[in-house]
């Protein structure tokens, strides 16, 4: 066998199969899902010791350290109160292929919640969103719907 | 109450975009055998080891272990740490833990990354809840930009009042030796550089850099001896709060784990009027508009006056409080060690090795780390022992 350094074949080794995991997203987590499956609409969680309202609802406000259980409704309109037009291709490690772009993440706060969810929007003309405008909920038809995020299909904006 | 613990000795890498002639474990050894240099110390002396980059970026679990070689802990005790972008300065506090606890009088602290042999993006969005945040998520980018927007609205900030923050930090790297880009960059071409995510361009983020970092701190009585103008910790405050993107994001507020994290460090430090009684600053702002919205949560200036106040180059090396004359995070972002890169320039400064990008008779300063979700670090360095 030669010692020389020559450049060697590059190997490469690729894991193409699922790795199956459960994940349990907690009695209210899953609350919310069946709450957009059944009735379309979105639910929070209220804090017994400062009354802010979080959505999505958990179990417990991180500044009280008190449990919630206090489920309440809230609204599918909201304000959009941050938002990127995301224009730069990248690997989506969902799906292991490229995301479609350009698409728009917005910051939304629904009308009853205190806290900031995080979804699309469905415009990618800058001269046409502002943070501000009023947005709202666009759920997928019942029967597509499989009880996760996408779920909503996006938010469209209130002109 | 623990002991008093000084920075004695910092070292890092000549920061590239790709060093395919180290492994990550020789990229360490580069930085701890610099700092061991600049310390005038032994691998020997070192009683422990503190060490950390990004979770599973180069698909390196057991980091600790696999990175010995490098770090020199060889039958030392070693502890990894890991929390995000703010890796860097959690890891720098956890070594002042050490130290102060009184187990250890020498700790090593590293921090790296080799960015070139991870998808960065992808890695990072994998740190994101997979339930909630991911489908909508798609990196650091687009989520430091929904703040933008929002400051945009907020106080009537412009893309060149951002861009003026990245023609700084540009600027101050050419006096750093290690930084990665050492190419200056104008408001001007910052503003014709190519749109990623509204309002981010290219030349307002922050590259991907290979390199490392490592400091050496000592206990009081040690830190002395061992160097003439010790960099002594006065204060450390860590702000670690959600990990979902909308409980940190309420922009009416600001980025509350910033305020939070400075108000305590500066009361822990007895300073009132950050701006007059800090000399220099060394802040994670991986993107422009970081440099003025976050000097705001800082207390460096009021709200909403970031741009005037970075526009009369206050921080501008020469102004009344410099920031990141290393180039900061827009010039080198090794992500393990980009926080800790902060703290050590800022010990830099403070023991008066700072060369070409040294701010004359610094005496405190400030270094931040930003990370996670909306996290945030913050470590102060003087040269007087507190
Ligand atoms: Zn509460």
């Amino acid at each position: 066998m030669s010692a020389d350094n020559q450049k060697p074949e590059r190997l490469e080794a690729t894991f193409a199969f699922p790795m199956l995991y459960e994940w349990s997203i907690g009695l209210y987590g899953s609350r919310f899902f069946q709450e957009i499956m059944n009735n379309k609409r979105f639910i929070g969680i209220k804090c017994p010791g400062c009354g802010k309202i979080y959505v999505p609802p958990r179990r417990v406000c991180g500044p009280c350290f008190k449990e919630l259980t206090e489920l309440v409704p809230l609204s599918d309109t909201g304000v959009l109160t941050a938002f990127s037009v995301v224009n730069y291709p990248f690997i989506d490690p969902n799906t292991g292929s490229r995301r479609p772009i350009p698409y728009t993440y917005g910051y939304i706060q629904l009308d009853g919640a205190d806290n900031i969810f995080s979804h699309i929007i469905n415009e990618t003309d800058l001269s046409r969103i502002k943070v501000g405008m009023k947005v709202r909920a666009v759920f997928k038809d019942r029967a597509e719907m499989k009880g996760n995020i996408e779920d909503i299909k996006y938010f469209e904006l209130i002109r | 109450m623990g002991r008093k613990v000084a920075v004695v000795g910092t070292g890092q890498t000549y920061h590239r975009s790709h060093r395919p002639d180290v492994t990550s474990r020789e990229m360490i050894r580069e930085a701890v055998t610099s700092a061991l240099a600049d310390a005038d110390l032994k691998i020997k002396d070192i009683d422990a080891v503190v060490i950390g980059n990004m979770d599973h970026f180069e698909s390196i679990n057991y980091v600790d272990t696999y990175s010995i070689e490098g770090s020199g802990a060889f039958m030392k005790p070693i502890m990894k740490v890991s929390t995000g972008g703010t890796t860097g300065a959690t890891v720098a506090i956890a070594a002042y833990y050490h130290a102060a606890s009184g187990l250890f009088d020498r700790v090593l602290a590293v921090g790296f990354e080799k960015n070139s042999e991870s998808d960065t993006t992808g890695a990072i969005i994998t740190c994101s809840d997979p339930i909630w945040d991911r489908f909508s998520y798609s990196g650091a980018i687009p989520s430091l930009a929904t703040e933008a927007t929002a400051y945009m609205e907020q106080y009537g900030a412009t893309q060149e009042d951002a861009a003026l923050v990245g023609e700084r930090d540009r600027n101050h790297a050419l006096n750093n030796p290690y930084a990665h880009l050492q190419r200056p960059l104008t408001v001007k071409d910052i503003m014709a550089s190519p749109m990623l995510a509204y309002p981010i361009k290219l030349g307002d983020i922050c590259p991907r850099s290979d390199g490392a970092c490592a400091m050496i701190l000592a206990a009081d009585g040690i830190a002395q001896k061992t160097a003439s103008r010790p960099a002594w910790f006065k204060a450390v405050s860590v702000r670690h709060t959600y990990t979902w993107f909308g409980d940190s994001t309420d922009y009416n507020k600001g980025l509350v784990s910033m305020q939070q994290a400075s108000q305590e460090a500066y009361a822990r430090a007895g300073i009132r009027s950050p701006v007059d009684e800090l000399d220099v600053a060394e802040l994670y702002l991986p993107y422009t508009w970081a440099g003025l919205k976050w000097i705001e949560d800082l207390g460096l200036c009021g709200r909403g006056e970031a741009a005037r106040f970075v526009g009369d180059k206050n921080t501008h090396m020469g102004g009344k409080l410099p920031i990141n004359p290393s180039g900061g995070v827009i010039s080198t972002n090794c992500i393990g060690a980009t926080a800790m890169l902060r703290v050590a320039e800022a010990a830099i400064q403070v023991m008066g090795k700072g060369g070409k990008r040294q701010v004359p008779e610094a005496k405190n300063a400030l270094a931040t780390g930003f990370g996670g979700c909306f996290w945030t670090d913050v470590v102060i360095l003087s040269s007087e022992r507190p």
